[in-house]
């Protein structure tokens, strides 16, 4: 069963931290279909979290099609959990450019940190129409 | 899932405290003023601001341990004092008061002997998962184990709104996890309101889903925490010398409603801002706020004031 935790400084909700958790367990593997996640209850005493938060969190894996509640079971990881696809999933061909653009960034003496920054801007401006939470 | 934390998240649940208009004057000096509130049920709200802000005011009034000088307030629809209203809450004070020479047992057969719906296996088991010892005199206790007995009779009640004055300032950091994982634990069972006042804004985020900034004796803001997350960002932008303004207080992208903090440098420009809509400046990054970000960001700027539909509940209700 999945342990969770929160990271009270990293300004994403704590419900959305939760779903996070729950996709990267799948996607590493940590989770798999039918595994059972903590109840509410569970989950509030392991890490002392407002029970409304938890039940948004499990609203929130149910609607992006990670877990299924079963009236009186409890949730489970579903059946085909869109994130266990995994990295297999992502064409390869986009890890590929991704690989010859940092390959260029080194190449014209970027630091490590520095192709993050272009990268991280570029992402932030891409994305920014959808939503700033 | 209980259907009380699903009704909370869907905005349509009843008020568990409902305040209009209401204040309170010691002697010359007002403590409350024009107070007008709707918390809804099944929450757990966060009432914050400094010393003398009006909050342990506002909980007496609610408790009826003080009688309003003007407005009204009610819980769960009784008004605030009245044997309706009172059998629906409990209440633990600031100083955790407890009965200095009883024993923990006395304690919990007072609370057993006084309160009809007194859960006394569940008080009991509590206690013993924290291993108070029963037959030991309350004033022999720790702070910490003061507080855990006081916060256990308020609880044991089963009321339907719990409010908790400062419930943790006295502690240390992990006695202050413990109380607050026990009175999550208890709203997780019991699906009761839970109002807690505190002037320290720390960690509010996991335990809080609606947030009500106090100062100077008024309410400044109040709000469902995803509702105030929303609504907030912080700002980051060109300075002064890139937009040429003299004082570099002028320049606001478009889509900001008001301005909590600003610090701007010949730079760089960053506000802690109150958005109206999306901030499609190219040269302004917006980044997401916490709640702490917002609670501090108010306290800071006493001026601003949001209440976001603050009757909405009463609104849906005469809709239906």
């Amino acid at each position: 069963m999945i342990a969770f935790y929160l990271e009270p400084d990293s300004g994403v909700p704590a419900y959305l931290q939760l779903v996070r958790q729950v996709e990267h367990a799948i996607r590493l593997g940590r989770l798999r279909a039918g595994d059972q996640l903590p109840s509410v209850r569970d989950v509030v005493a392991m890490i002392g979290i407002n029970p409304n938060t938890v039940a948004k969190a499990y609203r929130e894996m149910e609607s992006r099609h990670l877990v299924d509640t079963r009236q009186g079971r409890g949730t489970f990881v579903a059946d085909l959990a869109p994130a266990a696809a995994g990295p297999a999933a992502i064409p390869a061909a986009l890890a590929r450019d991704l690989a010859e653009w940092i390959a260029r960034a080194r190449a014209a003496g970027l630091a490590r940190d520095d192709a993050a920054a272009v990268f991280d801007q570029e992402l932030r401006a891409a994305y920014r129409n959808e939503g700033i939470a | 899932m209980t259907a009380t934390a699903d009704q909370a998240a869907a905005g349509q649940s009843a008020a568990a405290v409902e305040s209009s208009g209401l204040g309170k004057r010691y002697g010359r000096t007002w403590a409350l003023r024009d107070c007008t509130l709707s918390l809804p049920e099944g929450r757990v709200v966060a009432l914050i601001g400094p010393n003398g802000a009006g909050k342990t005011t506002f909980l007496s009034l609610v408790m009826g341990l003080a009688e309003a000088t003007e407005g009204t307030v009610l819980v769960d629809g009784h008004p605030a004092g009245g044997p309706g209203a009172l059998a629906r809450v409990a209440f633990m004070g600031q100083d955790h008061p407890l009965y200095k020479r009883f024993t923990v047992a006395d304690h919990l057969r007072m609370g057993y002997e006084l309160n009809a719906g007194f859960d006394l296996p569940w008080a009991r088991a509590r206690l013993a998962d924290l291993d108070i010892p029963l037959r030991r005199p309350a004033g022999r206790l720790s702070g910490g184990q003061q507080a855990q007995v006081a916060l256990t009779l308020a609880l044991a009640k089963r009321a339907r709104v719990i409010l908790l004055d400062e419930p943790v300032a006295s502690l240390d950091p992990i006695a202050r996890r413990e109380v607050m994982t026990v009175l999550m634990t208890r709203v997780a069972e019991t699906g009761a309101t839970v109002v807690f006042s505190s002037h320290v804004v720390a960690e509010l985020e996991r335990v809080c889903d609606y947030l009500v900034v106090m100062s100077r004796t008024q309410v400044q803001l109040a709000g469902a925490t995803d509702d105030l997350i929303a609504a907030h960002a912080r700002l980051i932008g060109p300075g002064r010398a890139a937009t040429g303004a003299a004082g570099g207080d002028g320049d606001v992208p478009a889509g900001v409603a008001a301005v909590l903090e600003r610090s701007a440098s010949d730079a760089q420009t960053v506000l802690l801002a109150r958005l109206s809509g999306p901030v499609a400046d190219p040269r302004w990054e917006a980044r997401p706020v916490t709640v702490e970000d917002i609670a501090l960001g108010y306290m800071a700027a006493p001026g601003e004031r949001y209440q976001p539909s603050p009757r909405l509940s009463v609104v849906s209700g005469s809709q239906s």
